[in-house]
C-alpha cells in the first residue's frame, strides 16, 4: 500500500462539488505534483490532506493511519504556501525553528536543526533577518526550510513558485527539487504550470473540474494523454481532421494524403493531434507520413526555431533545431512535412 | 496656493489651537496662582500630598490596568474569530461595539445596578469586590469601540487566515496561534488601544460614582466642588497623563520596525 492513500475523496461547497471522486496513492518519497487549470480543485485537495477543510466524504491515510478526523496541528504535514506566509515579527531563525518551540524541543536541538536548515537552504547568513528585509525567492526558501524542520511526514506546496519573477521561479525550482530527493520527503506540489510539473516530478496528476483526468509520469502524460482535455492541457498541440477508412489497421485520409495509425480508430471522421516536435521539416528517415504546405510564420528563439505551415487550411506548428549552415525557410516557402503515423494522438471522434 | 488660502490657512489653524489652547493654559496658570502675588507649585504638592488623591489614583490605575487585560482578552480574540470564521459578522460585531457610544454611561451603569443588585440572581453590588468587577465590565464597554477598532485595524494589516494555517501545520493550537502569532503581531494595535483605555478609565466619573467607587474621578469632582485651585492642578495632571498615553501610542507605532508589512 502507499505511504499517502486518497480514496473516493469528495469536496462539495454546498451546492457546488469541487472535488469528485479523487483518488491517488503516493509512494515515499516521491513528489507528485497536481496540474490543472486555476479553480479545478487542486487547492481543495491539498487542504484536505493538511486538515484546512474537512472531505464531504473519503479517505486520507498517511502511513496506514486515518487522518481525516485529527486537526491541522496534528497531522504532522509541513506546508508551503504561495503568499511565503512567514511570521513577520518573528526573525528568519525563529521562523524556521517555530515548529520545534512548539513541539517543546529543547533550545540546543533547535538551534542545531535552525542552522542546518538554514545551511540547506543556502541562507547561513541571513538567520538574524526579519522577512521583509528579504526578497521574494528567499522568503519562500525560509518558509520552506520552515515547513521541513519538524520532519514532518509530508510536504505539501501551494503555487509555491507563483508569486515570483521567472529567473527566480527556474532556480528555485530546481532547488526545491534537490532539496526534496536529499531529504527524501514525500511532497504534493500544487501548480498550474505544465513547464514545473513536468520538469519536476516524478508522476502529476491532471485535474480537471475536480476530477483526476489522469495520473502518469511526466513522459506518459505528455506523450500518451488519457483524455483530450489532458492532450490541450498538456503541452502545444496540433489538430488535423482525419477519416477513417480502415477502422481496424487505423487507416486514415488526412488532407491529400493517407497514413496508418497502426491502431484501431473509431468509424467515421476523427480529430487527431500532433505535437510540434513530432513534425519535421523534409523528408526524414524513419517518418512514413508526407504533407505538403506553406510556412507563414518563423520565430527565432535561439537554440529552437518555431515554425508555422498552412497545411490543407490549417495551420501547423513545428520545431527545428538551429543550425549555422542552414537558415530557416522563409514565409511564403512550400515545404513537405514529414511525420510517424503512429505518433499522432487520437483526441475526438463523430 | 495663493497667498490668500495660505493666510486663510494659517487663520484656521491659529483660531483651532487657540480654541483648544487657551481654556488649557488658563487653567495651568490659575492652578500656579495659589500662592498669593507670586506663581508657584503649591497647589500640586497639595494634591499629590493628599492620601485621598493617592488612594483614588492607585485605584484607578490597577482598574485601568484590569480592564485593559479584560478587553484585550476579549476583544483579541473576537475580532480574530469574526476576521478568520464569520467574515460576513463584521458589520454587525462592529455595530455593536460601536453601541457604547450611543448609549449613555448613566443607562449602562443603571441597568447594571437593576440586574446585579443585592436581591437578583447575580448579586455582584453585594461586595466591594463584586462591584470592582462589575465597574470593570462598565469600564470595558466604555472602551470597546476604541479597542475593537484599533485591534480590528491591526489584524488587516496582516494576512490572517494564512498566518494561522501556517502556524497550525507546524503543530500550533489555537492558544499558540493567538499568543505567539495574532497578538504580537498586533501589538502596536492593541497598545493604542490599551493607552486609550486607560485615558478614559482615569477620568471616568459617572459609573464609578453611581456604583459608589473610590475612584479618581469621582474624587475630582469632589473636589472641585469644595476648593479652587487644587481641581485645576488635577486636571492639569490629569491631561498630562492622556497625553502622555498618546504620546505612547506614536512611540510604540515608531519603534515597532518588524510589524512592517512585507513588500
Ligand atoms: N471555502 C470555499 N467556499 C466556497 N467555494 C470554494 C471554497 N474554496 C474553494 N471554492 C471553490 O472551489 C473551486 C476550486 O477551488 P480551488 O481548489 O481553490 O481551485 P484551484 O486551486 O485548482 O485553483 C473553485 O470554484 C472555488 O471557487
Ligand atoms: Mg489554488
Amino acid at each position: 500500500m502507499s505511504f499517502l492513500t486518497i480514496e473516493h475523496l469528495e469536496k462539495s461547497f454546498g451546492a457546488n462539488r469541487v472535488v469528485k471522486d479523487f483518488n491517488l496513492g503516493i509512494e515515499k518519497g516521491e513528489f507528485v505534483s497536481l496540474l490543472g487549470p486555476s479553480g479545478c480543485g487542486k487547492t481543495t485537495v491539498l487542504r484536505m490532506v493538511a486538515g484546512f477543510e474537512t472531505p464531504s466524504t473519503g479517505r486520507i491515510a498517511i502511513g496506514g493511519k486515518d487522518v481525516v478526523d485529527l486537526r491541522p496541528n496534528q497531522r504532522n504535514i509541513g506546508m508551503v504556501f504561495q503568499s511565503y506566509a512567514l511570521f513577520p515579527n518573528l526573525t528568519v531563525a525563529d521562523n524556521i525553528g517555530f515548529g520545534l518551540k512548539v513541539a517543546g524541543k529543547p533550545r540546543a536541538e533547535r538551534t542545531a536543526r535552525v542552522q542546518e536548515m538554514l545551511k540547506l537552504i543556502g541562507l547561513s547568513e541571513l538567520g538574524d533577518r526579519y522577512p521583509f528585509q528579504l526578497s521574494g525567492g528567499q522568503q519562500q526558501r525560509v518558509a520552506l526550510a520552515r515547513a521541513l524542520a519538524p520532519s514532518p511526514h509530508v510536504l505539501l506546496l501551494d503555487e509555491p513558485l507563483s508569486a515570483l519573477d521567472a529567473k527566480v521561479r527556474v532556480s528555485l525550482r530546481n532547488e526545491i527539487r534537490a532539496i526534496q530527493k536529499k531529504l527524501g520527503i514525500t511532497t504534493i506540489f500544487v501548480t498550474h504550470d505544465q513547464e514545473e510539473a513536468l520538469s519536476m516530478s516524478d508522476r502529476i496528476v491532471v485535474m480537471h473540474g475536480g476530477i483526476a483526468e489522469q495520473v502518469g509520469t511526466p513522459f506518459e502524460v505528455y506523450n500518451r494523454p488519457a483524455t483530450k482535455f489532458v492532450a490541450n492541457f498538456v503541452g502545444m498541440l496540433n489538430t488535423l481532421s482525419a477519416e477513417v477508412i480502415d477502422a481496424a489497421t487505423g487507416r486514415v485520409r488526412i488532407g491529400g494524403t493517407e497514413a496508418t495509425l497502426r491502431r484501431p480508430l473509431p468509424e467515421g471522421k476523427v480529430m487527431l493531434a500532433a505535437r510540434p516536435e513530432m513534425i519535421s521539416l523534409g523528408l526524414q528517415p524513419g517518418r512514413d507520413t508526407v504533407l505538403d504546405g506553406t510556412i507563414t510564420s518563423v520565430d527565432f528563439f535561439g537554440s529552437v526555431i518555431r515554425l508555422r505551415a498552412r497545411v490543407d487550411g490549417s495551420d501547423l506548428a513545428f520545431d527545428m533545431f538551429n543550425t549555422t549552415e542552414e537558415p530557416p525557410p522563409a514565409p511564403g516557402t512550400d515545404v513537405r512535412l514529414s511525420l510517424l503515423a503512429s505518433d499522432l494522438l487520437l483526441i475526438g471522434e463523430n | 496656493m495663493s497667498l490668500w488660502t495660505r493666510l486663510t490657512a494659517w487663520l484656521a489653524l491659529i483660531f483651532g489651537l487657540t480654541y483648544f489652547l487657551l481654556p488649557l493654559i488658563g487653567m495651568a496658570e490659575f492652578s500656579l496662582k495659589m500662592r498669593r502675588g507670586v506663581y508657584s507649585l503649591d497647589a500640586y504638592a497639595k494634591v499629590l500630598g493628599d492620601p485621598r488623591f493617592q488612594e483614588t489614583f492607585t485605584y484607578s490605575v490597577v482598574m485601568a490596568l484590569f480592564t485593559i487585560a479584560f478587553g484585550v482578552l476579549l476583544v483579541v480574540p473576537t475580532a480574530y474569530w469574526v476576521r478568520l470564521k464569520m467574515p460576513w459578522a463584521r458589520p454587525y460585531v462592529e455595530f455593536v461595539t460601536l453601541l457604547p457610544l450611543v448609549i449613555p454611561a448613566i443607562v449602562i451603569v443603571f441597568g447594571y445596578i437593576r440586574l446585579y443588585n443585592t436581591s437578583s440572581w447575580l448579586p455582584l453590588t453585594g461586595t466591594a469586590m463584586g462591584t470592582n468587577v462589575l465597574l470593570m465590565f462598565g469600564y470595558a464597554t466604555l472602551a470597546l469601540p476604541y479597542m475593537y477598532r484599533a485591534v480590528d485595524t491591526g489584524l488587516r494589516t496582516i494576512d490572517v487566515a494564512t498566518l494561522t494555517e501556517a502556524a497550525q501545520s507546524l503543530g500550533a493550537g489555537w492558544i499558540t496561534v493567538l499568543g505567539r502569532v495574532i497578538l504580537p503581531n498586533v501589538l502596536v494595535a492593541v497598545l493604542s488601544g490599551a493607552f486609550l483605555t486607560f485615558a478614559i478609565v482615569i477620568g471616568e466619573f459617572t459609573m464609578a460614582a453611581l456604583l459608589n467607587r473610590p475612584a479618581f474621578g469621582p474624587y475630582l469632582q469632589v473636589l472641585g466642588a469644595n476648593r479652587a485651585y487644587e481641581p485645576a492642578a488635577l486636571s492639569v495632571i490629569a491631561f498630562a497623563i492622556t497625553w502622555a498615553c498618546m504620546g505612547l501610542i506614536q512611540l510604540a507605532t515608531h519603534l515597532s520596525k518588524h510589524t512592517k508589512a512585507p513588500r
